[in-house]
């Protein structure tokens, strides 16, 4: 079954945060208080270490995407808010998982992995892990199919995403015009 | 120059101009405690840490400044968590200073360790939690910035012992050293709105101005006034917003909401453009949303973004603050050409019980003597509203029960216009919103978004405190007293002589309306006693001149008699009929065209 897929009631925040303690609490603690639902959540250090990023996969069925991103924009430590619509963005998420794999289906869930071009991350007498990267949708394909050897164990990262590039642009400059940045306003 | 942690707190504030602030010290906050002893900062000594956040809280409101409160940690920081979330509620400036276990022991469920960061996450606009002596005084100069920009707000600075009693060298920092890259407020709106809300406002025949609390906030009153008198259009003032805009003025229609009288709230019912100003279409305003105001274009401003299309989507959506709007949005209207009136100036108002919340306006008055004639019809219906369901009770002469509205109407009449009125929350809050003659701003401190019951003794405090040279009065219930009576004796030791107004009906009795309104008169868990405490002997065992009045025939007398009292608190426990309810009312949940108005005026609602 699909977590996520093309699904229109998701939407992609990322978030540029000052790297101090308590910034992820405050963030979690504003969706849980105001009831916005998350789908999936990733945060590490951006490229500049007084900053990080936290991609918020948000359902915008449990309230308005623009009420949303003003009331993130309101933390005080929260920078700039990207709205990212997964038509207009290339979106890549991890998937690791532990796979029965016996004798008898090895190779098939070998071949599986290569036709995904996966990668084999560990081997044991009955068990492979296996690494995925890759759309959101193509994980979700993975998923179903290996779901029938038997998945032992699985973790997923949650998405992160970039803005697609402005293919008519062609001397080559990143687009802004498909993605919003809001501006700080208290 | 080297100080400790805890000079360089307290020499921060002095930075920031503080003059007052309000606590009660701990084990945790003890080191910031010593150098108040060498500052010039005073310091009132409250006797339950509540007390401070609302004390700060009517300091703040009545003054525009920040209120400051310094309380320990664990219990003193969690007793103060009700003063932030309700001066989170009411946008009120606050800078809460709590004391913190030594940074070593955070973690180990320490003596008296609480997570107060944590715990006022979502009640105050920012918090911090110092780590290192040196950042204090940029930590405090940030602190002092958010709080009272932008939409204001309360934050806390949590100050663990070991960093209090380290040292640093002492720096002052500029404005350029805050480190604050997410909080850039905007203040001026955009023009193009500003100029589509200009066009919208002179085509409407119905516009009313919803004005709300962000009026005060931004300094906005006299704007405001301009904006009305010019363009002639009625103003409603909400619970946040009384004394923005003065009841006196024949263009003022009072208060709307679930207490709101019948013109204010018909008129937005009715209306075919709201200009909301600082307000944010609260529940108690609107009744049900999707029945309010249904023809109505919305014109909103607010400085705050995340207002704009929260409950009601505007058609404009202004963010900036309000004063600075008003000023743009009156150019606007210049260049589209609406002319100056000062000829037609009106605002020299009735007497006050004329005017009192705009239900007894004098007949015709908003319909006459203002610009743009096109408004005429529409003034003219208001004015037949307001003649026809003015705010009435029944107050009999002598033994008759003694009703609450007529305490708050003597209390109006026999102080000075620009008395300042704290209220509680419930029955006593409304009646005093409806029956008060609100002219100046400033003069009104109540808990508005919260509703937190016991907020009037000690903002009181803190409004004369902040205001010495302006009577106060509180006007608060008997529930609401028991709550917080205690800082009387503050205000004692003190000498800070305020004056409460005890409307005792014995009853919680806003829920007491409740349940008989609603619950087939099962009153449960609602009866309080008249005389247990024996409200006099309280008040004088706490420094106060204590008065009982029973009888109409004696409220004048001991009103008179409290206000030429100035050396300590006075407290009047005014016994009030218990059976009286506040009218008008929208019931919870219903639609706001299904005002329900004093029964005697039941009968020909032309709605």
């Amino acid at each position: 079954m699909s977590m996520y897929g093309t699904d229109k009631r998701h939407h992609t925040l990322t978030v540029l945060v000052e790297n101090k303690s308590g910034v992820l609490a405050r963030v979690a603690s504003l969706f849980s208080r105001r009831g916005y639902n998350i789908f999936s959540l990733a945060v590490a250090p951006s490229d500049n270490p007084k900053f990080s990023r936290i991609t918020i996969v948000v359902d915008v069925e449990s309230a308005p995407l623009d009420q949303i991103m003003k009331q993130l924009d309101k933390l005080i430590p929260v920078v700039s808010i990207r709205e990212l619509d997964p038509a207009d963005a290339r979106e890549r998420e991890l998937l690791l998982a532990t796979v029965e794999a016996g004798p008898d289906t090895r190779g098939q869930v070998i071949q599986l992995v290569g036709v995904f071009e996966g990668k084999i991350v560990d081997v044991g007498p009955a068990h492979l892990s296996v690494m995925l990267a890759g759309a959101p949708s193509k994980l979700d394909d993975f998923e179903d199919l290996i779901r029938g050897y038997g998945i032992v164990e699985m973790q997923r990262t949650g998405r992160v995403a970039l803005p697609m590039l402005d293919r008519v642009d062609h001397r080559g400059q990143p687009a802004t015009g498909t993605a919003d940045t809001t501006e700080k306003a208290g | 120059m080297e100080l400790t942690g805890a000079q360089a707190l307290i020499k921060s504030l002095e930075m920031q101009h503080v003059e007052v602030m309000f606590g009660l010290p701990g084990g945790a906050i003890l080191p910031v405690y010593d150098p108040i002893l060498d500052s010039s900062i005073r310091h009132i000594l409250v006797r339950h840490e509540q007390g401070a956040g609302h004390m700060a809280q009517g300091y703040a409101q009545v003054t525009g400044r920040p209120g400051v409160a310094i309380v320990t940690s664990g219990p003193g920081a969690t007793n103060v968590v009700t003063p932030l979330a309700d001066a989170y509620m009411d946008s009120t400036p606050l800078v809460v200073i709590t004391g913190q276990v030594a940074t070593t022991s955070i973690g180990t469920d320490a003596f008296q360790e609480s997570d107060i960061t944590g715990i006022t996450m979502g009640i105050t606009k920012h918090n911090w939690l110092i780590t290192d002596a040196a950042d204090i005084p940029r930590i405090v100069s940030e602190a002092f910035h958010v709080a009272t920009t932008g939409r204001p707000g309360p934050v806390l600075i949590d100050i663990p012992k070991d960093i209090a009693q380290s040292t640093m060298e002492w720096y002052w920092p500029s404005p350029g050293d805050l480190d604050l890259p997410g909080y850039r407020p905007v203040t001026e709106g955009d023009p193009a709105l500003i100029r589509e809300a200009a066009e919208l406002l002179l085509t409407a025949e119905r516009p009313v101005i919803y004005a709300g609390g962000g009026i005060l906030k931004a300094r906005a009153a006299d704007a405001l006034r301009e904006l009305a008198e010019r363009t002639g259009i009625p103003v409603v003032t909400t619970l946040m917003a009384r004394g923005c805009f003065p009841d006196s003025h024949p263009l003022c229609l009072g208060m709307p909401g679930m207490h709101g009288n019948y013109t204010a709230v018909t008129a937005m019912q009715k209306s075919d453009l709201l200009i909301a100003l600082g307000s944010r279409f609260d529940d108690r305003v609107t009744g049900r949303v999707n029945a309010f105001a249904p023809e109505a274009k919305i014109i909103h401003v607010d400085i705050d973004p995340a207002e704009h299309h929260k409950v009601r989507r505007a058609d404009v959506a202004i963010a900036g603050d309000c004063r600075l709007v008003i000023e743009e949005l009156l150019m606007a209207l210049e260049s589209l050409g609406l002319s100056h009136s000062d000829a037609t100036r009106g605002g020299s108002g009735g007497t006050p019980s004329d005017a009192v919340a705009g239900a007894t306006a004098a007949a015709g008055s908003v319909a006459a003597g203002f610009p743009r004639e096109g408004l005429a019809p529409w003034r003219s219906e208001l004015s037949a509203w307001q003649k026809r369901f003015p705010l009435v009770y029944d107050q009999q002469p002598g033994a008759g029960p003694l009703k609450p509205q007529f305490v708050v109407e003597q209390l109006r009449d026999r102080t000075p216009e620009d008395t300042i009125v704290a209220s509680g929350v419930g029955q006593h809050q409304m009646f005093a919103s409806q029956y008060w003659q609100f002219d100046h701003p400033y003069t009104w401190v109540n808990s508005g978004g919260l509703g937190t019951m016991g907020f009037a003794v000690p903002s009181a405090i803190g409004a004369k405190v902040g205001r010495p040279d302006k009577m106060v009065w509180a006007v608060d219930g008997d529930g609401c007293f028991q709550m917080t009576a205690q800082e009387l004796v503050t205000a004692s030791s003190e000498r800070i002589p305020v004056k409460i107004a005890i409307l005792n009906n014995a009853y919680l009795g806003m829920v007491r309306q409740w349940q008989e309104m609603f619950y087939e008169e099962r009153y449960s868990e609602v009866y309080l006693s008249p005389d247990l405490p024996d409200y006099v002997g309280w008040a004088e065992a706490m420094g106060c001149v204590g008065i009982r009045v029973e009888s109409s025939d004696d409220v004048g007398a001991a009103i008179d008699k409290a206000n030429s009292v100035d050396d300590r608190p006075v407290v009047i426990d005014f016994r009030t009929d218990a059976f009286e309810k506040v009218y008008p009312m929208v019931a919870a949940g219903a639609s706001n065209d299904d005002i329900m108005v004093d029964p005697s005026q039941v009968g020909g609602n032309p709605a």
